[in-house]
């Protein structure tokens, strides 16, 4: 459980990037996704993104989990739109071609199913990215390229010490959870739901209690070292650009000009094959 | 010279109260001295740390009269940050004040607050790292440390600011007490080196005279009651009116009518002048009667040849084995992580036994849920916090039995019986958070015993608590087990507790069960003492070095006849 989505220290030039290079990849990279519907710089984006993920040495274990819980809401949001609009890819290419009727006024067509097609796509650009950009960016330097980017370094920091006290927090849960259940309240699987329900509070309660008082040790101990004493900080764990990294922001810039360039070229943000 | 803390005519009210909680202090600490100030808690020691860090005024608000200069500056102008750069403070809890996501972050973080270009920052913290021995720890996060490295990345972190002044408030109080011996030894060792001024805050007096220091301080509310070298105070009787547990040796010493002076050099038993108080000592030892060994009871709960690990060949415990019996009050005690909680979850049902069958009245538990272990066997965690649910004191300990659906009369009845027991009755109708801590560590114990278990298992019962605290709490503990008959196990590194108030202890080290035995046997046991990350009572000591054959015997009389005379204290005062 607390492996997932973290980050792992491993030895291969993306982990190497500076945090400040990976987040403007990750912001661009996204932002491209977004705007454009052109089918073949969505291709483009899925295969180079695959390759990105397999060389940043991310193994399944670490994101399957959330992999999943974002294919279900995929799912949802490919039905949701066919359900509440499902003639948006007519609107959108100007043609009409129907496969069959299935009830009502819904209709299965060609046009529907590329503009979902694409829909899907989209997902998967950005999810390798996403990733990607978690599981090889220590969050430390993560906090420091947020600074670097000009956020106030609260945010940062706010990101990093929750990092640091999550695990705590889930121990004590842990420890809470057991010492209830010995009580006799049911926390399994066995009681009905609403009992569950209620008798989450029975840790909740304890665990806002015992997490006060480590936020006072630790806001105490921050105070005590200086923190908030400048408007700026430096950070230990920065990681100084390098020809890499420069080389990697020359190359998204670059890609996000012929991206938006190839997209709105036309005067429409979608490819369309239909024509 | 000047002195570097400075308080003249000093009391400091917190806004929020109407009795001041430091009056008319008037200290002056020299620099490089080392200094060490006890007191029962709310005797507002800690307090008087908060005001030379500047917690105090600057974070805690209140009235101040009289002065304080520290390094000759007003910290009023300094300001909390300009204090900082004087005063380096190590906190109580190693674990909340570990605030980076590696050991290396953690030291730098001063560093990084005060602008520090990176390179310098490497150095800086390499050199640090170094001095208290955390180098190859560096890239380490805090969840793979133990106690001890937590605290000397600590200490390394407030000493990158090349502080003058080093506080520590209660170094010793999450430490078993190997680790707090060599926490001690380290402090020593920093000071000598760099010639800070050391300040240490702590209650356990003993352990904290382990090295020398120059000057001790007894706080007593509010105000200074003594300020005198150790050796000094340990031949008066104000460690014993003020609440301070004084060191076992010395109460010995006094108990065999010996008149310490401070030519004895008293604070260390192992250099202590002790030839012409030989035979007085030998001559108590004869004269107070052994106890009387306990009498045989049926099992309450047995553990054969348990065996528990999370991957096959890397066992977290292994071959344990142990017979509990009716009535007995039991300490398990071992270093942290050694396997105690876990042999505790194996014993509530969290975690299932790989192998091995744990008995309760001579009867497998395997196939009993939580729930039904909890009716039997109540589990009594380490902070009230972590288990008090319910804003009103009736609801929280009425919990239990409203789960299980008892009906509402039955629970009224058992809930004010139990709240009579705990001497809890006069509260019943009041809100949690109204209680000390003391008291709503009752409302947790009584939370449990209001369900009729055979046996309490308790987690750090006596954790961060003073003397009064522990003696209030362990005292309550030892009636219901005699009153009530109720087994008694506590997981534990409080050597005096397991000492004091426990038949016999359980040493778990390193997942094996290394002893079974009487606590003073266990305790005169070198070898079994360093396995455990305990240490060997300064009674064995005394014992040996006035020419005692039988160390564990004189420890045993010893814990005896004070566990008597506290009690005659406590008849007389009704």
């Amino acid at each position: 459980m607390a492996k997932i989505l973290s980050y792992e220290e491993k030895d291969t030039w993306i982990h190497r990037l500076s945090g400040v290079t990976k987040l403007i990849f990750f912001l661009m990279w996204c932002l491209v996704s977004m705007l454009t519907y052109d089918t073949r710089i969505l291709l483009f984006m899925v295969a180079f993104s695959l390759v990105v993920f397999k060389i940043s040495r991310t193994e399944w274990k670490q994101v399957s989990a959330v992999f999943k819980l974002i294919m279900l809401f995929l799912i949802l949001n490919v039905i949701a739109i066919f359900i509440f609009s499902p003639d948006q890819g007519t609107q959108v290419y100007g043609s009409r071609t129907v496969l069959f009727h299935i009830a009502g006024p819904y209709d299965l067509t060609r046009e529907q199913l590329f503009y979902e097609l694409n829909v899907v796509i989209k997902y998967f650009t950005v999810i390798p990215a996403v990733f990607m950009f978690l599981v090889t960016t220590n969050p430390s330097e993560f906090a420091a390229s947020m600074n670097k980017l000009g956020i106030n370094y609260n945010v940062g920091y706010a990101i990093s010490i929750a990092l640091r006290y999550i695990p705590d927090v889930q121990d004590e849960f842990t420890r809470i959870k057991h010492a209830q259940e010995a009580r006799g309240i049911e926390m399994s699987g066995k009681a009905p739901l609403f009992s569950r329900i209620k008798s989450t509070a029975s840790i909740i309660f304890p665990l806002i209690f015992s997490s006060m008082d480590r936020i006072d040790t630790v806001s105490n101990a921050m105070e005590l070292r200086g923190y908030g004493k400048h408007k700026k900080r430096t950070w230990y764990m920065e990681r100084k650009l390098k020809r890499n990294d420069y080389l990697t922001i020359a190359f998204t810039v670059a890609f996000t000009i012929v991206a938006l360039t190839i997209t709105f070229a036309d005067g429409s943000r979608f490819y369309n094959p239909f024509l | 010279m000047k002195p570097i803390i400075d308080f003249k005519g000093f009391s400091f009210k917190y806004r929020a109260q109407a009795e001041p909680t430091l009056r008319d202090i008037n200290l002056q600490i020299m620099p490089g001295e080392k200094v060490l100030i006890v007191g029962p808690s709310g005797s507002g020691k800690s307090t008087l740390a908060h005001c030379i860090n500047g917690l105090v005024p600057f974070s805690f608000t209140g009235e101040i009269t009289g002065t304080l200069k520290i390094a000759d500056k007003n910290p009023a102008d300094l300001g909390l940050f300009g204090l900082s750069k004087i005063v380096g403070t190590v906190l109580q809890d190693t674990d909340g004040q570990f605030i980076g996501l590696t050991v290396a972050e953690d030291i730098a973080f001063a560093l990084e607050n005060d602008m520090i270009p990176q390179e310098e920052m490497f150095t800086k913290v390499d050199e640090v790292a170094e001095m208290v021995d955390v180098k190859r720890l560096l890239d380490h996060s805090p969840r793979e440390l133990s106690g001890g490295q937590k605290q000397r990345v600590s200490m390394a972190g407030v000493m990158v600011d090349d502080v003058d002044i080093l506080l520590f408030d209660e170094p010793l109080a999450n430490l078993d007490p190997a680790t707090g011996k060599r926490a001690i030894d380290m402090i020593d060792q920093i000071q000598k080196k760099k010639n800070t001024t050391v300040l240490i805050i702590e209650h356990r007096l003993e352990d904290a005279l382990y090295r020398d220091v120059d000057r001790v301080i007894v706080m007593g509310d509010g105000r200074i009651v003594s300020d005198c070298t150790p050796d000094e105070l340990l031949t008066t009787d104000i460690l014993q009116k003020e609440g301070i547990r004084e060191p076992l040796y010395i109460a010995a010493l006094k108990a065999a009518g010996c008149r310490i002076s401070p030519k004895d050099k008293p604070q260390h038993i192992e250099t202590m002048e002790l030839s012409h108080y030989k035979e007085a000592v030998s001559g108590w030892f004869e004269a107070t009667e052994p106890e009387p060994v306990r009498r045989e009871t049926d099992s309450a709960l047995k553990v054969e040849n348990l065996y528990f690990s999370y991957e096959e060949g890397k066992p977290i415990l292994e071959h344990i084995h142990f017979d509990i019996q009716k009535g007995e009050m039991v300490s398990i005690v071992g270093k942290n992580g050694a396997g105690k909680s876990t042999l505790s979850n194996l014993i509530c049902g969290f975690y299932k036994p790989v192998r091995g069958r744990i008995l309760l009245d001579g009867k497998d538990i395997a196939s009993l849920s939580i729930k039904e272990r909890g009716e039997h066997i109540g589990l009594v965690m380490q902070s009230p916090n972590q288990m008090i649910s319910k804003p009103m004191i009736f609801d929280e300990v009425a919990l239990g039995l409203r789960v299980r659906g008892v009906p509402e009369d039955e629970i009224k009845e058992r809930v004010f019986n139990t709240l009579k027991i705990c001497g809890l009755y006069p509260f019943r109708n009041w809100p949690v958070s109204a209680l000390s801590f003391g008291q709503k560590k009752r409302v947790s114990i009584a939370s449990i015993l209001v369900m009729n278990p055979e046996i309490l298992l308790l987690d750090e019962p006596t954790a961060g608590q003073d003397y009064r605290h522990y003696t209030e709490i362990m005292e309550f503990l030892k009636q219901i087990n005699e009153n009530m008959g109720i087994t008694i196990i506590m997981i534990t590194h409080d050597m005096h507790l397991m000492l004091e108030y426990t038949d016999r202890a359980i040493v778990i080290a390193d997942g094996h069960l290394i002893a079974d035995d009487t606590p003073a046997r266990i305790l005169t046991n070198e070898k079994i003492a360093d396995k455990a990350y305990l240490k060997k009572t300064s009674l064995y000591d005394l014992a040996v070095n006035c020419g005692i054959d039988n160390p564990s015997d004189f420890v045993e009389r010893f814990i005896a006849y004070e566990r008597k005379k506290r009690w005659k204290e406590e008849e007389s005062c009704g």
